[in-house]
C-alpha cells in the first residue's frame, strides 16, 4: 500500500476508517479527499519538474507534502528540481522501509498514540513550513490557510478543511495585488 | 483492506498528483496566477498541520498534541535538527498523555 498509494494521510485515513468498522466506500472517499491536496501541490510545483514525459510521470508519484515544501523553499530553480528528487526518493525509500518495519514490529510497540507519534507528523510539517514564512506573501497565505482550516473543521467532512485551506493562497494573492495597485496611484 | 480498495486508492491518488501537472502545463502564465501558485504550498501545509493537530473527528480538540506541536515548532525555529523536532514533539505529547 505504501509503495502504490504513497501519500501518508490518505493511507492512515483509509486504514483507520476500515479498521474502525467503517464502510470501505466512505473510507475510500475520505482518503481521496485527503489526496486531492497533492493535486494542488503538483499544480504549484509543475514549473520546476522535468519536461521529459517519462520523468514527469515518475515525478508525479513523488508529489507529496514533503517534496512540495522542500523544492519550493529553494531560491534557485535548478536546486529546486534537485531538492525535489532527493526528497522524493529518500522519503519513498524510508516510508516503505518504515512500513515494513512497522508491519513486523507493530504488535510489540502497542498503541502509537501513547508514544505521541501522531504529534510527530504536524511538527515535521511545521519544520518544513518555517522556511516559507520568511516571505511576507507566503506567510499571509499560510496564516489564512490555517485560519480557514480551523474554522471549517466542525462543518466540513474530513479531508475538505485541508483543501479549503488552499483558498488562503487565493485570498493572499488578491490582497497583494490590491495593495500593489494602490501603491501605483 | 482489500486489494481492490488499495488499487482504487492508488489510482485515485496518482490521478490527483498527475492532474495538477497536466493542468499547470496548459495554463497561461500571469502574474496573479503566479502569486496564487506560490502561496498554495504554504497555505495547504498550514491547513494540514492545523487539521492533524486539532481535528478530533469533526470537533476542535486542543490536547496534548497541540503542546507537542508548539514545543516542536519552537525547537525548529531555533534551528534544531529535523529528527530532534520529531522526537521532541512526540515525546512531549506522550508524556502529557501519561499524566
Amino acid at each position: 500500500m505504501s509503495l502504490l498509494v504513497f501519500t501518508g494521510a490518505s493511507q492512515f485515513a483509509a486504514v483507520g476508517t476500515v479498521s474502525a468498522g467503517g464502510e470501505p466506500l466512505s473510507a475510500l472517499g475520505t482518503a481521496l479527499l485527503l489526496a486531492a491536496r497533492n493535486g494542488v501541490y503538483s499544480l504549484s510545483i509543475a514549473e520546476i519538474l522535468p519536461t521529459n514525459r517519462l520523468k514527469r510521470l515518475i515525478a508525479a508519484q513523488l508529489v507529496i507534502d514533503e517534496t512540495a515544501a522542500m523544492s519550493e523553499a529553494q531560491p534557485v530553480p535548478e536546486v529546486s528540481q534537485e531538492a525535489f528528487w532527493v526528497t522524493g526518493l529518500s522519503v519513498y525509500i524510508f516510508w516503505n522501509a518504515g512500513t515494513l518495519v512497522g508491519v513486523m514490529a507493530g504488535q510489540v510497540v502497542g498503541d502509537p498514540l501513547s508514544w505521541g507519534l501522531d504529534a510527530a507528523f504536524p511538527a515535521g510539517f511545521l519544520a518544513l513550513l518555517l522556511p516559507h514564512l520568511s516571505d511576507r506573501k507566503k506567510r499571509l497565505a499560510a496564516l489564512l490557510g490555517a485560519a480557514i482550516a480551523v474554522i471549517s473543521i466542525p462543518f466540513l467532512p474530513q479531508g475538505l478543511p485541508v483543501l479549503a485551506a488552499a483558498f488562503g493562497a487565493a485570498i493572499a494573492a488578491a490582497v497583494g495585488s490590491k495593495k500593489r495597485r494602490k501603491h501605483h496611484k | 483492506m482489500s486489494w481492490v480498495m488499495i488499487l482504487s486508492l492508488a489510482g485515485g491518488c496518482y490521478f490527483f498528483k498527475l492532474a495538477g501537472l497536466v493542468v499547470a502545463g496548459k495554463a497561461r502564465p500571469s502574474p496573479l496566477l503566479d502569486r496564487v501558485l506560490s502561496g498554495l504550498t504554504p497555505a495547504v501545509l498550514a491547513g494540514l498541520i492545523v487539521v492533524q493537530t486539532f481535528d478530533g473527528g469533526g470537533t476542535l480538540d486542543v490536547g496534548a498534541g497541540a503542546v507537542g506541536l508548539l514545543i516542536g515548532g519552537v525547537a525548529a525555529r531555533r534551528g534544531a535538527p529535523f529528527v530532534v523536532v520529531l522526537v521532541l514533539a512526540a515525546g512531549v505529547t506522550a508524556v502529557l498523555r501519561l499524566l
